[in-house]
C-alpha cells in the first residue's frame, strides 16, 4: 500500500547527472563506449589467443594419436607376420615381420619388478619423511628427493650399465643358488653379465622412487591432525596411528602415485636401452639375459632401420602411447575422485 | 594450599603396576643397527660374498629381525609392531639413499677424470671413438639451442592455456584441457619424439636438425608448464582481480597487469623446472637431431648434437676412452640440471609473496 507513494518520492534519473563543470553525460558516454570498444576487442584477442591455446593443446594430441595411427596401419598392412603374437622384430627385411609379444612382455614384466620394489619403499621414505625423520631432517632430505626426481633418465643409464649391473652379479648368483626352484629366478647360464629384465627392473624401480615419494609424501601431510591425534589419544603407537589414520586417508594418493610412476617405468628409454642386452625371446626365467621393450627396441633399432623398418616401430609407439594414456588416465580420475570426496578439502 | 602442594606429590607417585611397561634403552635402535651392520660384513668376508649389494641386504634384515624379536621380548607385541614398522621405514630411507648416492658419487668420481678447460671448448670432428681426446662443446651447443627453442615454443602455449584454464575457462572445453593437460604429462618422452619424426620429417620432408628436436622437447614442455602457471596462478588472490575490474580495468589489463606480475615468481620457477626436465631428454634427440660429432651453429639445418645424446653416443662406442667421455658429460648434464633446479628454488624463495596481501 505504501509501494506507490514511495515511487513518487524517489528522485527521477536526470537529478543525478553529474555538476555543469564536469563533462556532458554525451561526451562521457562516447569516450566510455570508445574506450570500452578497444578493452573489448583487447579482451577479446586475449581470450581468443588463451582459448586458441587450450584447443591447440588438444590437437596436439589428437594429432599426435592420428598421424601415429597413420604410419602404424602402412607398417601393420605390410607385414607378414601377427603384429601382436609374433616375437621377432624384422621389420627391415622384404617382406617384413615382426610383432610386439616380446617387446610388450618385457615392458610389463619390467614394470611389474619395478613396481614390486619401488611402491613399498617409496611409501615407506615418505612416511620417514612425514612421521619419522627428526624434524630437522625432514625438510633437507624433502629437498634431495625433489632434487634427484630431476636426474636425467641417461644418467641412470649410463649408471645402471657400467656400476649396478657388475655388482648385481653377486645377487644374481645367490638368487640362482636359493631360490632358482621358483623358476623366475633360474638363471640359465649363470655367467652371464646380469643384462636382464630384473636388472632393468631394479634400475627402474630407482628412477621411480624419487616420484612416487613426492607425489605420496604430499598426500600424507594432508592427513588431518584431529585423525592423527584422535588416534594417539586412544593410546595407539605409532604404527598404529599411521595404519588407522595416515595410511586409510592416504590410499588412493599412493595409487595414483604408484600409477604415475608406472606410467614413467613403461615409457622409460634410455636407461632400459642402455642395461638390457636384447633379443628376441620371451622367457620366464627374469635373470636370463634378453628380451626388450617398446621404448627400448624403438631407440635400439632406430639407427639401422629404412622406412618400413620405421614405420613398423612407430607402430610399435602407437602401442606404447595408448597403454601409457590408459595408465596416466585411470591415475588422474583416481586423483580427481580423491578430491571431490576427501574430507580434507572441506 | 594444602591441595596445591599435594597435587605434584599424586602425579610423582609411582604408577601401578599394571599401567608400567618395560621400554628398550634408547639407544637400543642404534646398538643393533650397529651389531647387525657387523654382523653382515662379518658373514660376508666369512662366505666370500663378493657383492656389497648382498652385504647391505644381510645388515637390514638382521636390523629388522633383531629389533623386532627384542622388543617383542621385552615390550610386548604392539610396541614389538610398532619397532618392526620404524625400522623398516628406516630401512626403507637407507635402501633408497644408497643407490641415489652411489649415482651421484659415481658420476662425479669418474667424469671429473676428463673434465677441463679442452673437454668444455672442443667437439669431436675427426676423432675415432677409441682415441682419448675430444669433448662437448658441439653438444652444449647442441642442447642450449634446442632446449632454448623448445622454450620459446612452450612457454608462450602453456602460458596463455594456464590463463584460459584459471581466468577463462568454464564448461566441457576447460574440463577436456585440464584432463588432457594431465594425461599429456606422461606420454613418454620417445612418443612425442615418434610424432614428430612421423608428421615433420616423414610427412613434411624435412632433414634430421636441432629444431625438429626443439618440437619434440616442446611438447614434453607445454604440460609441464601449463600445470605450475596453473597452480601460481589460482593462488592470486580473488580480491585484487575484483578490485582492479572494479575500477574499470578491462579483463585482459587486469590479468597482465595484476595477475600475471603478482604470480611471476612462482611462474618463472615452473618455468626453470620444465626446462631443467627437458634438458635431460635423450630419446626424442635420438631419433629427431642424429647426432653430430662436429659443431653445427644452426638450429634449423643439419644434424646436431646435445650433452644427454652425446652420452648415450659414447657409451655405445664402449671402449675406455669413451667410457670416461660419457661420465664425463654426464657429470657436465647433471650440474646443469641441478644448477637449474637451484636457480627455480631461489628465484622461488626470493619471490615468494610477501605475507599481508
Amino acid at each position: 500500500m505504501d509501494t506507490p507513494s514511495r515511487s513518487e518520492h524517489t528522485p527521477s534519473p536526470p537529478d543525478l547527472v553529474t555538476p555543469p563543470g564536469l563533462t556532458s553525460p554525451q561526451t562521457g558516454l562516447a569516450a566510455a563506449s570508445a574506450a570500452s570498444g578497444r578493452a573489448r576487442l583487447g579482451d577479446r584477442l586475449f581470450a581468443g589467443a588463451s582459448k586458441g591455446s587450450g584447443i591447440l593443446l588438444l590437437v596436439i594430441m589428437a594429432a599426435i594419436a592420428v598421424f601415429l595411427a597413420v604410419r602404424a596401419t602402412v607398417a601393420i598392412s605390410a607385414n607378414e607376420g601377427n603384429f601382436l603374437t609374433t616375437f621377432e622384430w624384422n621389420a627391415n627385411a622384404n617382406p617384413p615381420v615382426f610383432g610386439i609379444a616380446v617387446l610388450a612382455y618385457g615392458t610389463v614384466v619390467s614394470s611389474i619388478i619395478a613396481m614390486v620394489i619401488a611402491v613399498p619403499v617409496a611409501v615407506g621414505i615418505a612416511l620417514f619423511v612425514s612421521h619419522y625423520a627428526p624434524r630437522r631432517l625432514a625438510q633437507p632430505i624433502a629437498f634431495v628427493i625433489d632434487l634427484l626426481a630431476a636426474v636425467p633418465s641417461i644418467i641412470y643409464g649410463l649408471w645402471g650399465a657400467l656400476f649396478l649391473v657388475p655388482h648385481l652379479t653377486g645377487l644374481n648368483l645367490w638368487l640362482d643358488e636359493y631360490l632358482g626352484w621358483t623358476v623366475i629366478f633360474d638363471k640359465t647360464n649363470p655367467a652371464a653379465t646380469p643384462r636382464s629384465l630384473f636388472t632393468v627392473g631394479i634400475l627402474l624401480a630407482i628412477m621411480i622412487l624419487p616420484i612416487i615419494t613426492n607425489v605420496t609424501r604430499e598426500v600424507f601431510l594432508q592427513v588431518p591432525r584431529a585423525h592423527e591425534e584422535a588416534a594417539l589419544a586412544l593410546g595407539a603407537t605409532r604404527w598404529e596411528v599411521i595404519r588407522m589414520s595416515v595410511l586409510p586417508f592416504g590410499r588412493s594418493g599412493i595409487i595414483s602415485a604408484s600409477m604415475l610412476g608406472l606410467g614413467r617405468a613403461l615409457g622409460e628409454t634410455m636407461a632400459v636401452a642402455t642395461v638390457l642386452s636384447a633379443s628376441p625371446v620371451l622367457t620366464a626365467h627374469l635373470l636370463d639375459a634378453g628380451g626388450g621393450t617398446f621404448a627400448q627396441n624403438i631407440a635400439s633399432a632406430f639407427k639401422e632401420a629404412n622406412d618400413m623398418g620405421r614405420d613398423a616401430l612407430i607402430a610399435s609407439g602407437l602401442v606404447l602411447f595408448v597403454i601409457t594414456l590408459l595408465v596416466n588416465g585411470a591415475a588422474r580420475l583416481i586423483i580427481a575422485r580423491h578430491k571431490e570426496y576427501s574430507g580434507a578439502n572441506a | 594450599m594444602s591441595t596445591v602442594t599435594t597435587r605434584p606429590a599424586d602425579t610423582a607417585a609411582p604408577l601401578p603396576e599394571g599401567l608400567k611397561q618395560r621400554r628398550l634403552p634408547s639407544w637400543a635402535p642404534l646398538g643393533i643397527a650397529v651389531v647387525s651392520v657387523a654382523a653382515a660384513v662379518g658373514a660376508g668376508m666369512l662366505f666370500g660374498l663378493q657383492s656389497k649389494v648382498q652385504w647391505g641386504l644381510i645388515a637390514a634384515l638382521l636390523f629388522v629381525a633383531v629389533s623386532f624379536a627384542l622388543a617383542s621380548a621385552v615390550e610386548g607385541r604392539r610396541q614389538a609392531k610398532d619397532r618392526l614398522a620404524t625400522s623398516l621405514v628406516w630401512v626403507c630411507f637407507l635402501l633408497a639413499v644408497v643407490p641415489l648416492a652411489s649415482l651421484i658419487w659415481t658420476t662425479v668420481g669418474q667424469g671429473s677424470k676428463v673434465l677441463d678447460g679442452y673437454f668444455l671448448t672442443h667437439s669431436m670432428a675427426g676423432l675415432l671413438d677409441i682415441q682419448p681426446g675430444g669433448g662437448i662443446y658441439h653438444a652444449i651447443i647442441g642442447t642450449l639451442e634446442q632446449v632454448g627453442l623448445a622454450t620459446l615454443i612452450a612457454a608462450p602455449i602453456g602460458l596463455l592455456t594456464a590463463i584460459y584454464l584459471v581466468e577463462y575457462g568454464k564448461g566441457t572445453l576447460a574440463k577436456a584441457v585440464t584432463f588432457f593437460v594431465d594425461v599429456m604429462t606422461g606420454i613418454p618422452s620417445i612418443v612425442a619424439g615418434l610424432f614428430i619424426l612421423s608428421f615433420w620429417l616423414l610427412m613434411l620432408g624435412f632433414d634430421y636438425s636441432g629444431f625438429a628436436g626443439a618440437m619434440s622437447l616442446a611438447i614434453l614442455m607445454m604440460p609441464v608448464v601449463v600445470r605450475s602457471t596453473e597452480e601460481m596462478l589460482k593462488l592470486v588472490p580473488n580480491e585484487l582481480r575484483e578490485a582492479s575490474l572494479a575500477l574499470g580495468v578491462p579483463k585482459w589489463r587486469t590479468i597482465t597487469k595484476v595477475v600475471l606480475p603478482t604470480a611471476v615468481g612462482g611462474i618463472t620457477t615452473g618455468l626453470v623446472l620444465a626446462v631443467a626436465r627437458i634438458a635431460g631428454e635423450t630419446a626424442p634427440i635420438l631419433l629427431l637431431v642424429y647426432g653430430a660429432p662436429y659443431i653445427n651453429n644452426n638450429p634449423f639445418e643439419g644434424a646436431q648434437s646435445s650433452l644427454p645424446l652425446y652420452v648415450y653416443q659414447q657409451y655405445v662406442n664402449g671402449n675406455a676412452a669413451s667410457y670416461d667421455r660419457a661420465w664425463a658429460a654426464a657429470l657436465v648434464l647433471i650440474i646443469f640440471v641441478m644448477l637449474l633446479n637451484l636457480v627455480a628454488r631461489g628465484i622461488a624463495h626470493w619471490k615468494a609473496p610477501k605475507a599481508g596481501h
